[in-house]
């Protein structure tokens, strides 16, 4: 009995030893030589992390060192964050404006502003549903899943674009689009670009598959561009084009992925390029195109590494990666081209339950330098200059 | 006295029938291969709400929980999935061909007579092909009518209620119709608003402190039962109702989030009718039959309210079950039994998906099962022939089993024991047809279990120790071709497939015992589980080999539970070690031990033939934070009240 009661006594002893939750610290890792970048001071990298999980996290990578920062988020910000991560849930975009690092956590329903030389919060601006950003004039601009419901028979909910005044981080208008709009482009002659993917009507296999075009002086869509189904990706040549990527659904209608090319002076499209497109990046003339996916049939994944050439309007490459390094990125997720040094930068989302890796390649497709451990679903990259 | 105590006592194996008494007379049948029993008055005075709570306290055994009372509860048997246990509702399964899981936090413990968890399959012979099917099965058994020489009625109210504002009468007639006929009606009635405190916090960090919200329960169950018997209690029958039906909200995850509360709703209809008729029509033949239909109804809306903040879905499924199942028994001599039995199950799933196939599948089970007694040696062995046919396609196979034990010595309660089995799950409906995810190209996931144990009891006459028993058992599970899902090549679409491979190696350890200190009776329970659940899924990964998802290596659990005259003073505690949300064994993934302590007193008292009963429940008393699943917030402190009445 005796015996018993010591025991117990000795668990409760142990029950008010228990700690709270510890930060998990910034890790850094050098992974290369420092490397000057024309005034270019590094890059951030965001995990989406898995949904519902509060795994989404912030790396940085410095160029002047050639150290990788993982998880810098929550080491900056002590004195708010609650949970080891703390960053929020679905990082889903960062960018750069001004002193300023955006990043957009979709499913924490906020955009999240910070100083862009340590990643220490500064406010936070509440869009339910947010997905990515672009920004022009003094103005931040967000897509949004969470309009209002469509008038036509569908009755789905629209998209719409969030304007955000970066003076004063309040939304100031907002503008209706198609459905589930993803990326934007803010063209040379005003225009906003706004793919709208239609991603929630997906499991239908009845995509939306147009472009919307907003002028910004007015903030109203003018009209819409239709291309492929399911468009995600935009980008902009320097020959006043715009590159759309489509991705297709190839579980249940079996239409391949693709690419719209637009003409941004009559918005028409004017060419198609069937490459199969997961995410991409240009540079000078030079489209580089990451193409993934999983064959539920076959059990197998298949996965393209592409160079468009936009001037000529060919393909100059089938292979970027040219050293056979690809055979260590199970899931390549998204690609970023450097744009002092070309170096190509893919990340590789493994099996989105556990750490990322990320992959330098110079220009001509060799492997410099790999990260073997990001946070979870890295995804998109922002070039820093402070 | 201290037999009758010991049947309290959370008894890892033990010569324990349950109630195949009637017919298997023979000792053949008796248990060789690992079983956990919670019964009667031991089940009554745990701090538990639901069956869910207490099957906490056995060995090799993790409970998911998502929190609250409405959170969703399930367990996952050494480590092997959630959907390779079979729970078996007063003998028959109860199958969810859709999702393939039972939430345990939906069964109350008010008319629950006996818990049992059994490791590969229950050690009877005489039951259905169902009962071999599964990788582990969880039988819980409700309390069957018995009436001494003049009693003709019984019945007993209970009314509970405490923290998280629950409310939750329940009532309880029992009426011997004849001789031979009694009849059971039971019910319930739950609400509970689910709000509760939590905290976040990391050290050096900032703290918060929010309530749950949108946790909100509303459940309703009623159940009839007839039982009987027939030609000189060489047959006995019954016949079952059973109607539950409930609205809940889901608090989701907590995470940092300035999007509005969450508003998941869901509410759930089933019912089912089962029956089961059995008769020893001579000492060498014995029959049974068993029946079930039933209908589960489920609709699930993401945001009712329409605050855009996800994805709208407004989903209805209906799942149409039909099952029989016909078993025979031969005992032509006393060292030799043979069972044959056929199940047929029928299931059909609607659903107001686009693009739904609207799937039906059809499943044939023959099993052929051998038991054997010869000195101090049993073995079971029986294999298993599946037949699943859909419109896709058919799939069969065989699965057997082998289990024996062996009493070494006939003065000394000691038994070795070990069982191998080889059985598979298949894919449910929605990993195959759900029209977002599903793959109809999925194999079934497979299981091969080695386990390696013993047995040891001993009762003693002197001294306050009255009674020990001590078991052990070691194991070896592999799990092939595990369905995971997996993103697909497109930002909005994820697949299922036979991805995982996992590799278990485990140890699972009991000890009971029963004290007597003069008036002051004592229970204990001990029970202590290690756990080596790797991920072997790619070589080239670099976290081959890490420990897999929210498997605890180390965990434990203690009961001990005193009697002093009407009173009975219950304390419990849980210990899970640390565990990890991903193979990837990493701090990002790391999740803190959580330890529980519970204490329950009860006071019970009579007036003249009405017995009334007073219990107090204080959980988790040193109020602690912590979380099974990540980003779902275990309550604090709590406490239930509990008024019995009964006659």
């Amino acid at each position: 009995m005796k015996r018993i009661l010591l025991i117990l006594s000795v668990i409760i002893f142990l029950t008010a030893c228990r700690k709270p939750d510890q930060i998990v610290g910034t890790v850094v890792t050098n992974v290369t030589a420092p490397a000057d970048m024309d005034g270019l001071n590094g890059f951030y990298l965001i995990n989406e992390g898995m949904m519902g999980t509060y795994h989404a996290s912030l790396d940085y990578f410095d160029f002047s060192t050639g150290n990788f920062h993982r998880n810098v988020y929550a080491t900056n910000n002590k004195h708010i964050v609650t949970d080891k991560i703390g960053f929020g849930d679905v990082g889903n975009d960062v960018a750069q404006y001004g002193s300023k690092l955006y990043a957009v956590l979709n499913c924490s329903g906020f955009v999240e502003a910070m100083n862009v030389e340590n990643a220490e919060h500064i406010a936070q601006i509440a869009i339910p549903n947010c997905r990515y950003l672009a920004f022009s004039g003094g103005y931040a601009y967000v897509s949004s899943f969470a309009g209002p419901i469509s008038p036509f028979q569908s009755k789905d909910r629209l998209g719409y674009v969030a304007k955000i005044d970066t003076a004063s981080f309040t939304v100031v208008d907002t503008c209706t689009v198609g459905l589930q709009p993803e990326q934007m482009l803010i063209s040379a002659n005003n225009k906003i670009y706004v793919a709208n993917s239609g991603g929630y009507r997906g499991k239908f296999g009845q995509y939306d598959n147009t472009v919307s075009v907003i002028d910004i002086n007015s903030f109203t869509q003018m009209y819409q561009i239709n291309v492929g189904i399911n468009p995600e990706c935009i980008l902009a040549d320097g020959y006043g084009r715009i590159y759309v990527s489509s991705r297709g659904d190839n579980d249940y209608t079996s239409v391949a992925s693709c690419i719209y090319v637009i003409d941004t002076q009559t918005d028409l499209v004017v060419d198609t390029i069937d490459i199969q497109c997961s995410d991409m990046d240009l540079v000078g003339d030079s489209l580089y195109v990451v193409g993934f996916y999983q064959d539920s049939f076959e059990k197998t994944s298949k996965v393209s590494y592409m160079i468009y050439n936009v001037r000529t309007q060919t393909i100059a490459s089938d292979k970027f990666i040219t050293d056979g390094t690809e055979a260590m990125i199970s899931r390549p997720y998204g690609v970023r081209i450097n744009p002092v040094s070309h170096q190509i930068y893919v990340t590789d989302a493994k099996d989105c339950k556990s750490p990322g890796m990320l992959f330098c390649y110079s220009p001509d497709g060799i492997l410099q330098w790999y990260v073997r451990q990001t946070g979870e679903i890295p995804s998109r990259i922002a070039f820093v200059r402070f | 006295m201290v037999s009758a105590m010991n049947k309290c006592v959370l008894a890892q194996n033990g010569d324990q029938s349950i109630d195949e008494v009637v017919v298997e007379s023979s000792n053949i049948n008796t248990t060789i291969i690992p079983v956990q029993i919670l019964d009667g008055d031991f089940l009554r005075r745990m701090p538990a709400n639901s069956v869910a709570d207490a099957v906490r306290y056995f060995s090799g055994v993790q409970l998911k929980d998502y929190g609250g009372v409405g959170g969703m509860k399930t367990i996952n048997v050494r480590s092997m999935g959630s959907q390779h246990v079979g729970v078996f509702y007063d003998g028959v399964e109860m199958a969810n061909a859709q999702n393939g899981v039972v939430d345990l936090g939906r069964f109350s413990l008010d008319n629950m007579q006996t818990i049992s968890i059994y490791n590969g399959q229950k050690s009877s012979i005489f039951q259905s092909a169902k009962d071999f099917s599964s990788s582990s099965a969880l039988y819980l058994e409700t309390r069957i009518p018995e009436f001494g020489a003049n009693d003709r009625y019984h019945h007993k109210f209970s009314l509970r209620t405490g923290s998280f504002d629950t409310f939750n009468p329940s009532f309880l007639f029992e009426f011997k119709l004849s001789d031979n006929i009694s009849l059971g009606l039971s019910g319930d009635y739950l609400y509970t608003s689910g709000r509760y405190k939590f905290t976040y916090a990391v050290e050096g960090g900032s703290d918060t402190t929010q309530i749950r919200q949108n946790g909100d329960v509303h459940s309703f169950r009623l159940e009839a039962g007839l039982f009987g018997k027939f030609d000189n209690n060489r047959g006995k029958w019954n016949a079952k109702l059973y109607c539950y039906d409930s609205q809940r909200g889901y608090p989701g995850a907590a995470v940092r989030s300035m999007s509005l509360t969450n508003h998941e709703r869901q509410w759930d209809t089933n019912l089912f009718f089962q029956g089961n008729i059995q008769e020893q029509f001579s000492n060498v033949y014995s029959l049974m039959f068993k029946t079930k239909i039933s209908y589960d109804y489920l609709h699930y809306i993401s945001d009712p309210d329409n605050t855009a903040s996800t994805i709208y879905v407004n989903n209805e499924f209906k799942l149409y079950h039909q099952y029989c199942s016909l078993i025979n028994l031969f005992e032509p001599c006393n060292w030799c039994n043979l069972s044959l039995s056929t199940d047929f199950q029928h299931d059909f799933l609607r659903s107001n998906l686009e693009n739904f196939s609207n799937p039906h599948r059809y499943t044939l089970l023959n099993n052929v099962a051998v038991s054997f007694l010869w000195w101090q040696v049993k073995i079971q062995t029986n294999l298993l022939y599946t037949m699943v046919q859909e419109r896709e396609g058919g799939k069969h196979r065989f699965s057997p089993s082998v289990t024996a034990s062996y009493r070494p010595f006939e003065q000394i309660d000691f038994t070795l024991r070990a069982f191998y089995k080889n059985i598979f799950r298949m894919p449910t409906l929605n990993d195959l047809y759900y029209t977002y995810i599903g793959n109809v190209n999925l194999k079934p996931e497979t299981t091969n279990q080695f386990n390696l144990g013993f047995v040891y009891g001993k009762d003693f006459y002197n001294g306050v120790l009255k009674n020990l028993q001590l078991t052990v058992d070691a194991y070896c599970n592999k799990v092939r071709n595990k369905i995971v899902a997996m993103p697909s090549g497109n930002q909005f679409r994820w697949t299922m497939l036979n991805y995982g491979r996992v590799d278990i190696i485990g140890v699972d350890a009991a000890l009971a015992s029963y004290w007597n200190f003069g008036p002051v009776g004592l229970n204990t329970n001990f029970t202590y589980t290690y756990q080596d659940a790797r991920d072997v899924t790619d070589k080239n990964s670099m976290w081959y080999g890490g420990q897999i998802p929210y498997i605890p290596r180390h965990s434990f659990s203690a009961i001990a539970g005193i009697d002093w005259k009407s009173f009975c003073l219950n304390y419990s505690f849980i210990y899970t070690g640390e565990r990890y949300e991903s193979q990837a064994n990493t701090a990002d993934y790391y999740q803190q031990p959580w330890y529980t302590h519970d204490v329950s007193l009860r006071y019970s008292w009579l007036v003249a033939k009405h017995n009334f009963s007073v219990s107090l429940d204080v959980n988790n008393i040193f109020n602690q934070q912590y979380q099974i699943v990540r980003c779902y917030p275990m309550p604090g402190t709590n406490v239930s009240i509990k008024l019995n009445y009964s006659l």
